[in-house]
């Protein structure tokens, strides 16, 4: 199955009641897949007229408890910052697909990793974060998209799944999980006042100390989120005195440079960090007892070399960086020769 | 002594709005209430409350209240009505928000016929940020924007978005009137009420466009604002029916 | 009961009142004013002048922006 398909099927079987989107490449297989069965599944399907009225769709539907979701590649998701950060600050729930493509501006709509700094970041305006899952197969697709959901709802925190054009139209063979029959209570979901009294959503807090301690509140949720659900994945590094740090379509390449590379004697390993905010620090400073030598390989000019750097930074260890901007998709020939280099520079 | 005009149910009791003297919002929010009530919808009521003077909309009106992004009220609002249809959603926007910002929302919105109302504020002006130039701002018309009034080679025309989506097969309902005076109050009052019964009937979008006086950034007393709706803005944004599809839909649905 | 035969009284919320005058201006009776005083806001509120010519027509309730008008009948 292809993973733009999966990644429907899986939002399907979490039980999203909503696709709200928007036409772009190299997306559209998510938005085509949910018009067929997220309409037939009994659930909603609505093509908006723009970036920005799909993610308002996504606001209004998740402030009634549903779970909703959006799909994009890079210029859609800069237009959707907006009603991410409203997301963000009026603390809802909802999952934001970004099939990264070449920039910046209309770039191409070659795979690329050049959204890492907006992801992680925040994107939009304000003081927020949103979890970011960065699947590398076709069943991690699955599996985290069905996570992203779960997580959206017990920290009510909008999260994006990143991706590139690669992960999206590559198909792999993939086990889904069963339909999730039963959802977490959502208390706080705007359902009409009934016999009970009004309830409101507002972003807007006029007072400076209030909207202090708001921003605070959210801090204090995205350490909860660091704690409780940072991931990766460490690939041949129980040996390895010389670690890769790479993440998505970039990791996969980096297996088979990496295979390449331990075939010359070299022992290099993988972090793989899967969630990209919170980024995986804890793991990487412990590796950094014994490891002094990293390599960050990115599809950017190097975005999340700066979170390995300040992970790093009381560590005394050299940190080296390799990328491939603007939709070139380096071969795992490309990687192991760099690997190589570096590697005899590290030995001198 | 009997009290002759009640305190609506869904209007919070004991607050102060924070709108300007002799601001039509006022009356809008009154309105709204008394008819939520009278149609017995105020227990599964959202308002989609806008970026604009009534973005604090919830601290007024006894409803559950979203707020909304400046110009996306419809899109927020589409969204809550599909995921759950069994709400009552009132998108409440200004001239800025609906008709500038928020265009392709509000032409899109009501193209696909969402079930839904919205109460669409006109004062000429952005009020809250001062008063700017709007879409809506008459020829000739100063505001902090057009210190030597609208001119139309430079600025454009008055924009008439209600118009424009009347003439949509998707909006069942839609009218224009006037807060700035008595009968104009009542109008109002029967046009929000036949708008509301559209959605509960399910049939599709409906609109009301409200003249609204904004004496403080026309620079004005409330009583000369009230002139100014009836002998200026009503010209060019002629009171009235726009479009009355109520019936044929009816017959579709049936 | 008809409306002729009942007595009418207007009362001002005094605190709710901003002072625009609406209700003044809009009741034919002219049964309110602007009062010499003012309220915790520092607005002129309106207060009845001549009560006894109300008349009950409701029209100050519907032009008050701020339900700061109310119409007692006996």
């Amino acid at each position: 199955m292809s993973g733009n398909h999966t990644i429907g099927e899986a939002a399907i079987r979490a039980g999203c009641k909503c696709y709200f989107g928007y036409p772009i490449t190299p997306q559209n297989e998510l938005g085509e897949y949910m018009a067929a069965n997220l309409r037939r599944a009994g659930g909603v399907f609505v093509q908006s007229e723009s970036e920005t009225a799909a993610i308002n769709m996504v606001v209004g539907g998740a402030a009634t408890g549903a779970r909703v979701m959006t799909s994009s590649s890079s210029p859609g998701i800069s237009l959707k910052q907006e009603g991410i950060s409203f997301l963000a600050g009026f603390e809802l729930p909802a999952v934001i697909v970004n099939m990264m493509r070449g920039g910046p501006g209309m770039g191409n709509i070659a795979p690329a990793q050049g959204d890492y700094y907006q992801a992680t970041r925040g994107g939009g305006h304000g003081d927020y974060r949103t979890p970011v899952l960065a699947p590398a197969s076709v069943q991690e697709l699955a599996d985290l998209t069905m996570e992203a959901f779960n997580i959206a709802d017990r920290y009510r925190t909008p999260v994006m799944l990143i991706g590139d054009g690669m992960m999206g139209q590559m198909k792999e063979p993939v086990v889904f999980p069963e339909p999730v029959k039963e959802f977490p209570e959502k208390k706080w979901a705007l359902k009409g006042r009934g016999e009970g009294p009004s309830r409101y959503l507002a972003s807007l807090i006029l007072d400076g100390l209030e909207m202090e301690r708001h921003n605070w509140k959210l801090v204090r949720k995205y350490q909860e989120i660091a704690e409780r659900e940072t991931r990766y994945e460490l690939y041949l590094m129980e040996d390895a005195d010389f670690a890769i740090v790479a993440y998505g379509t970039t990791a996969r390449i980096c297996k088979g440079a990496i295979k390449r590379a331990r075939r010359e004697g070299i022992r290099v390993g993988l972090i793989r960090p899967i969630t990209l905010f919170p980024f995986p620090t804890k793991v990487l400073q412990e590796i950094a007892h014994r490891v002094k030598n990293f390599l960050v390989f990115e599809m950017s000019t190097g975005q999340m070399v700066d979170d390995v750097k300040l992970a790093l930074a009381d560590y005394q260890v050299d940190i080296a960086f390799h990328g491939r901007p603007g939709g070139v998709i380096p071969t795992p020939l490309e990687f192991a020769r760099v690997i190589n280099r570096h590697y005899l520079r590290m030995k001198k | 002594m009997k009290l002759e005009n009640q305190w609506p149910k869904y209007y919070k009791k004991n607050v102060v709005t924070h709108y300007c003297p002799g601001c039509g919002h006022g009356i809008v929010h009154r309105i709204i209430a008394e008819v939520l009530e009278e149609l017995d919808v105020g227990k599964r009521a959202l308002l989609v409350c806008p970026a604009g003077c009534a973005v604090l909309a919830y601290h007024y009106l006894d409803i559950d209240v979203i707020e909304s992004a400046h110009g996306r009220g419809t899109a927020i609002a589409t969204g809550v009505s599909r995921a759950n249809p069994d709400l009552f959603v009132i998108s409440y926007q200004g001239d800025g928000d609906l008709s500038a910002i928020g265009t392709a929302e509000t032409i899109h919105s009501a193209n696909r016929g969402e079930n839904i109302t919205v109460i669409f504020i006109n004062n000429a002006v952005y009020g809250m940020t001062g008063g700017q130039m709007a879409p809506t701002t008459l020829l000739d018309q100063g505001t902090t924007t057009s210190p030597l009034g609208r001119n139309a080679a430079l600025d454009g025309y008055p924009l008439h978005i209600t118009d424009v989506v009347a003439a949509f097969p998707g909006v069942a309902y839609a009218e224009r009137v006037t807060v700035a005076t008595p009968g104009g109050i009542k109008k109002t009052k029967k046009a929000i009420t036949n708008a509301f019964q559209t959605q509960i009937e399910g049939l599709g979008y409906s609109i009301v466009e409200v003249l609204s006086p904004c004496p403080t950034n026309w620079k004005m007393t409330p009583l000369q604002a009230c002139r100014w709706v009836v002998e200026e803005m009503s010209k060019e944004y002629k009171p009235g029916l726009l479009t009355d599809k109520r019936e044929e839909k009816r017959k579709l649905k049936a | 009961m008809s409306k002729k035969d009942k007595v009418f009284t207007v009362k001002i919320r005094r605190d709710y009142c901003k002072g625009c005058g609406l209700c003044i201006e809009f009741c034919k009776q002219d049964v309110l004013q602007a009062s010499a005083n003012m309220n915790s806001m520092g607005y002129h509120y309106a207060e009845p002048a001549q009560p006894e010519s109300c008349i009950g027509c409701m029209i100050c309730t519907m032009v008050c922006p701020d339900l700061a008008v109310e119409v007692y009948s006996e």
